[in-house]
Parts: C-alpha cells; structure tokens; sequence
C-alpha cells in the first residue's frame, strides 16, 4: 500500500488555483525532491499532506487516513508526518532540549528522563549533541536548522516532509543541513522535499518531481529527468537554475 | 462651619487612598481575568466565539466608564430589581472595562507571536490549548508587560470616577475635606500627590520591564 495517496487534489487561494487536479502516490522508503519555480504549488503540496492547508476538491491518503476528511483527528496524524520549514520556527523562548522534547512530553506524554534521552539521541544524530542546553539564537542558521530537524525526529515520524529548509543559508550552512538530510534518507525514512539544490536531488532523490502551473509536469527517475527534460518548461527551469 | 485643613486630614486622604488601591486590585483581577478569557475568544478559531468577544469589546469600549457606574449603580436596581453598594457596583464595572480593554491588549499581544509559531506547534501535534500554553503565551507575556502595567496605571488614576456613585476612595475624600476646609488647592495637591506617588513607580517598573525584557530571552 502507498504511504501517501493524492486523488484529483486541487487547492485555491481564492480565484488562484496553486493545485491543479493533482494525482501521484509515495511509497516507503521513497525520496521524493520536488522541484520547480517559485508559485508552482510546491510548498503548498506539502503543507496539504500534514494538513496544514484545507484542500477544496479531491483526496489525500496517508497510510489509510483521509487527511482532508473533517472526523480526522489531524492531531494523531501530524504525530506520524514531520514538517521542517524554511525558516526552522524553533521556540525561541526554549532551550534546544525544551524544543525537542516538548511535543513528546505533551503530546506523548513521556517522562522528562525519557525524553531528556531521546534529546540527545536525536540531537546525536544531527551532530549537535553539545548544544542541547543552547537557545535558537545562539545557534548558526545551519545548527537551527538541524536542531528542527531532530524535533521533527523526536515524534518518530514515518513521512518527512522539508520545506525548502536550506534557502535561506548560505552554501556552506546548506551543506552541512543536507549532509544530515542524507543521512536521515539513508536511515531509511521516507521523505519528500521541495528543494532548489538540483545536486543533491540527483544525487539523493529516487524520484524527482516537476512541477508547474498547480500541476505535476514532469516526473521521473532524478538523474535521467534532470538528464533529459521531456518538456521545454523543465529545460527553460534547468537552464534558470543551474546558470 | 468652616475648619482647617489639618494633617489628619491628610492622614484621612491616606486611608481613602487605601480604598483607590482595593478597587483598582479588584477590578486589575476580575478585568485579568475577563480579559484573559477574551483574548483567547478573539484570536480562538470558532467564529462564534470571535464574533460574541469582538462584540463585548465592542461594546464596552464604545459607552464611557461613567455610564457603565451608572449602569451597574443605578441600573441595576431598576433592571433587576437588587440593590448594590457602590463598592460592588464600581468593581463590576471596573471588571467590565478592565477586561475589555486588557483582553484587546493581550489579543494584540498573542497576534504579534508569528504564525509560523502557531504552525511549528500545530505541525508537533499539539493542540490548540498546547500551542497557546507552551508556545504563544510565554513570548506573548514579554511583550504583554509594558502595556499591562501602562494599563494599570490608568485603571489607578481612572478608579477617581467611581467618586460620582458615592464610592469614598481619594477623590471622593478629596472632594469632602474640600467641602469641610473649603481649601481646594491644597487638598487637591494632596490628593494628586498621592495618586502620583501611586502611579510613578509603576511606570518607573515598567520602563524597567521593558529594558531587561528587550535584552532578555
């Protein structure tokens, strides 16, 4: 079974169609990239699987759960799909260690011990163990960034969805985000991420998808669809991006 | 017949002052607490609770503080046919105003926290109460501190309108040791003397508040 199912999703902002009769599935294990420009309904996607965003006329399906149906409980599942956003929004107010384990001990309801362990493991794998007791602002953008990567971990999701979360660092901050990206990928874990990084897509991504205008405009195995555009639109987008 | 204008009359202005600062206490909680409740309906997401805080904002703001004493003194009574004192008629409308107009303050106050905060919460599975608890309202309070204490400070020196209902607190003793002694200037000088001393530190705290809150975390 799919992990993630959209049937005919469309989506408007007013009279502004962002989604456009969109249909694709994501299978376990799958590492999606979605590119394309800027409006084309990217992010929007994502922030429509976890919810975020109401939907006007279609269906989205995570592991048997309709997300856009009103009598879900999209408490229970933003608990098994993680967002990270560009702009981190970690709780300036709490500690990094607060931030990772607020949602466990609320939501979850774990021990402060428990979830003080579970800290540091996650903060272990993003390689910030050190800073656990650090505040957002004392944190490089790139350490902000992966620290609300290990509060995504923390919930033990199994979809990760990553919201351009590298463009607003510079390339070297960016570098060290997406070495943690790769690594979370190769844990396993199914992601999708919208992303301007057509490197790391090629390399990273078993799919990549194109979109344009609302709509899904090319897809395919990365390598050969960043190799070979079917469509003008892709190859005008390359020419953009990668000169 | 006229007497003079003695230092035990300043010593009766004192404990009138007492009564300013019980009815400012009385009317900051219940207002806090009104207030509090407010707020939350205005930003909460049921449009039927926006609509019925929007509209009791609205409401109270809109008709002079004199007219809800008279409302409550005097209104009371006739509307529903019970008696109140001044004291209880001056904190219910005290309470009134004190929660429309901090529960605008506080509302202005959860609104300045960026929605991706809202979002960062929402996206972690916690709920709105959660997001509210744990992530709005312990930034919002930093900024909320100026303006709160701003607000009580006008509570303090606005509590001299509940004089016209008979409440006796400092203005009222003013105007009756000013009827007894018919020196005017100088009990008033007194009783604004007292109101500063009452009201300086406050804005002085304040203006503290926000120096540490601007560099604290």
């Amino acid at each position: 079974m799919s992990l993630v199912e959209l049937e005919d999703v469309v989506k408007r902002f007013g009279a502004l169609t962002v989604l456009d009769h969109l249909n694709f599935r994501v299978e376990p294990g799958e590492i999606i990239a979605v590119i394309g420009r800027s409006g084309s309904g990217k992010s929007t996607l994502l922030r429509c699987i976890n919810g975020l965003e109401p939907i006007q006329q279609g269906r989205i399906v995570f592991d048997g759960v309709t997300v856009n149906d009103p009598t879900t409980d999209l408490r229970k599942l933003r608990q098994r799909v993680g967002i990270v956003f560009q702009s981190y929004n970690l709780f300036p107010h709490l500690s990094v260690e607060k931030n990772i384990t607020l949602a466990p001990r609320v939501v979850k309801r774990m021990e402060d011990d428990a979830a003080r362990r579970l800290a540091v493991t996650v903060l272990a794998r993003v390689g910030l163990a050190e800073k656990i007791d650090a505040y957002p602002d004392q944190l490089s953008g790139g350490q902000q960034q992966r620290v609300a990567i290990a509060r995504s971990l923390a919930m033990q999701p199994q979809l990760m969805l990553f919201d351009e979360i590298t463009s607003a660092l510079d390339p070297e901050l960016t570098g060290e985000v997406l070495k943690v990206l790769e690594q979370v990928a190769g844990e396993g874990m199914t992601m999708m991420l919208v992303t301007h990084e057509i490197g790391f897509a090629r390399r990273v991504a078993t799919r990549l998808i194109f979109m344009h205008a609302g709509r899904i405009w090319e897809q395919g195995r990365a390598d050969e669809t960043l190799a070979n555009p079917r469509t003008p639109e892709l190859a005008n987008f390359l020419e953009a991006v990668l000169h | 017949m006229i007497r003079e204008f003695t230092l035990n009359d300043v010593y009766y202005l004192l404990l009138a002052a007492r009564w300013t600062l019980a009815l400012t206490s009385i009317a900051f909680l219940g207002g806090g607490a009104v207030g509090l409740i407010v707020a939350v309906m205005r930003i909460s997401p049921f449009s039927s609770l926006r609509l019925a805080s929007t509209l009791f904002v609205n409401v109270v703001q809109g008709i002079p503080l004199l007219a809800w004493l008279f409302v409550f003194f005097f209104g009371l009574p006739i509307l529903v046919g019970v008696r109140v004192s001044p004291w209880a008629a001056a904190v219910a409308a005290y309470a009134v105003y004190a929660g429309a107009f901090l529960g605008e303050i506080w509302r202005g106050c959860l609104q300045a926290i960026p929605r991706q905060q809202w979002e960062a919460g929402a996206s972690l599975a916690l709920s709105f109460a959660s997001q509210l608890r744990y992530i709005i309202v312990p930034q919002a309070i930093r900024i909320a501190i100026p303006p709160t204490v701003g607000f009580l400070v006008q509570l303090i020196k606005n509590t001299s309108l509940a004089a016209v209902i008979g409440f006796v607190e400092l203005t009222r003793e003013g105007q009756l040791t000013t009827a007894a002694t018919y020196r005017p200037f100088s009990v008033y000088i007194v009783v604004a003397a007292i109101y500063f001393s009452m009201c300086f530190p406050l804005t002085q705290w304040s203006r503290r508040l926000e120096r540490t809150l601007r560099v604290a975390r």
